[in-house]
């Protein structure tokens, strides 16, 4: 019976230390993290990945002006890919995936900055947007 | 009872490479689906013959006024899918292909003749009517079952 109340006790330390280890440091924080060392920053700007994203650029495809051409002017509502698909809200807060898997945040930042800029995005307009989407 | 062995051997090892055949077959056929449905229905192989596969596939940086780009690995395994399925896969020749001009390369479904014959002007008006459906693209806007490979529901 003693034997049986350790074993709880350890499992739930162990439990808890999980949980506050993935609160502090999960995949999103760490891919946050590596950009503003590569941006030899401290950390990024929510405002400026807001204005980023709701702002039209020039450069880029003439159907894909803007981050809103196809995600909408709200990050927490969902967006529609330009065939009509529905497309998950890029808000983490209503979307907790978003920006986990660093294989997919560099293909769509690949393709996106590039259809709507017409080149790749800077590490800072990275961050900011990924800052601000994860703000929200 | 004894093995004829040589055949037996070779029976086996052909079953074991269809079987790795299939697997990978299958593996690609997932990943073209998950990669081509992202922003659009995965459109059915059989649409579109092999030439215009290809150069679909050969400019994805540029896919209908988006940058659709894949890793090369990526992009090779759906290309070799989409021709092993295409419309004139094993010398199949349907008659839409046939009537196409052989220097013909459509990029577009809705661009064939059975489709414009299928379609018309009739679809044309109701997606005028209805902003929901957003294009001729959307299949599933009218066939519920498209993305199955059910079209028949008109």
């Amino acid at each position: 019976m003693k034997n049986h109340f350790t074993i709880m006790a350890v499992g739930l330390v162990l439990g808890l230390a999980l949980l506050t280890g993935a609160a502090s440091a999960g995949p999103r924080e760490d891919v946050i993290a590596a950009l503003a060392v590569e941006a030899g920053v401290d950390g990024f700007s929510a405002t400026d990945g807001q204005d980023f994203f709701l702002a039209s650029h020039t450069g880029g495809k003439p159907d894909t002006p803007s981050c809103t051409s196809c995600h909408g002017m709200d990050p927490t509502k969902p967006g529609q890919t330009r065939v009509g698909k529905p497309i998950d809200p890029m808000a983490v807060s209503v979307s907790p995936d978003r920006f986990t898997d660093p294989e997919k945040l560099a293909k769509w930042f690949r393709r996106n900055c590039n259809s709507v800029l017409g080149r790749a995005c800077s590490v800072t307009e990275k961050g900011d947007i990924l800052t601000y989407l994860s703000s929200l | 009872m004894k093995f004829n062995r040589p055949p037996f051997i070779l029976a086996a090892l052909l079953a074991g490479l269809t079987a790795t055949a299939s697997q990978a077959q299958d593996g690609a056929e997932a990943l073209f689906k998950a990669e081509c449905s992202a922003c659009h229905m995965a459109y059915p192989a059989g649409f579109l013959p092999t030439r215009s596969w290809q150069a679909i596939m050969v400019d994805l940086p540029n896919h209908f006024g988006e940058d659709a780009s894949l890793t090369e690995h990526d992009r090779a395994t759906i290309e070799a899918y989409l021709v092993a399925n295409a419309a004139d896969r094993n010398g199949r020749m349907p008659r839409w292909l046939k009537t196409l001009p052989h220097n013909a390369v459509p990029m577009r479904i809705s661009e064939l003749s059975w489709f414009t014959h299928e379609h018309g002007n009739r679809v044309a008006n109701r997606i005028k009517a209805d902003p929901t459906i957003g294009s001729i693209a959307n299949c599933v806007a009218c066939h519920k079952g498209a993305e199955r490979g059910y079209f028949d529901d008109d």
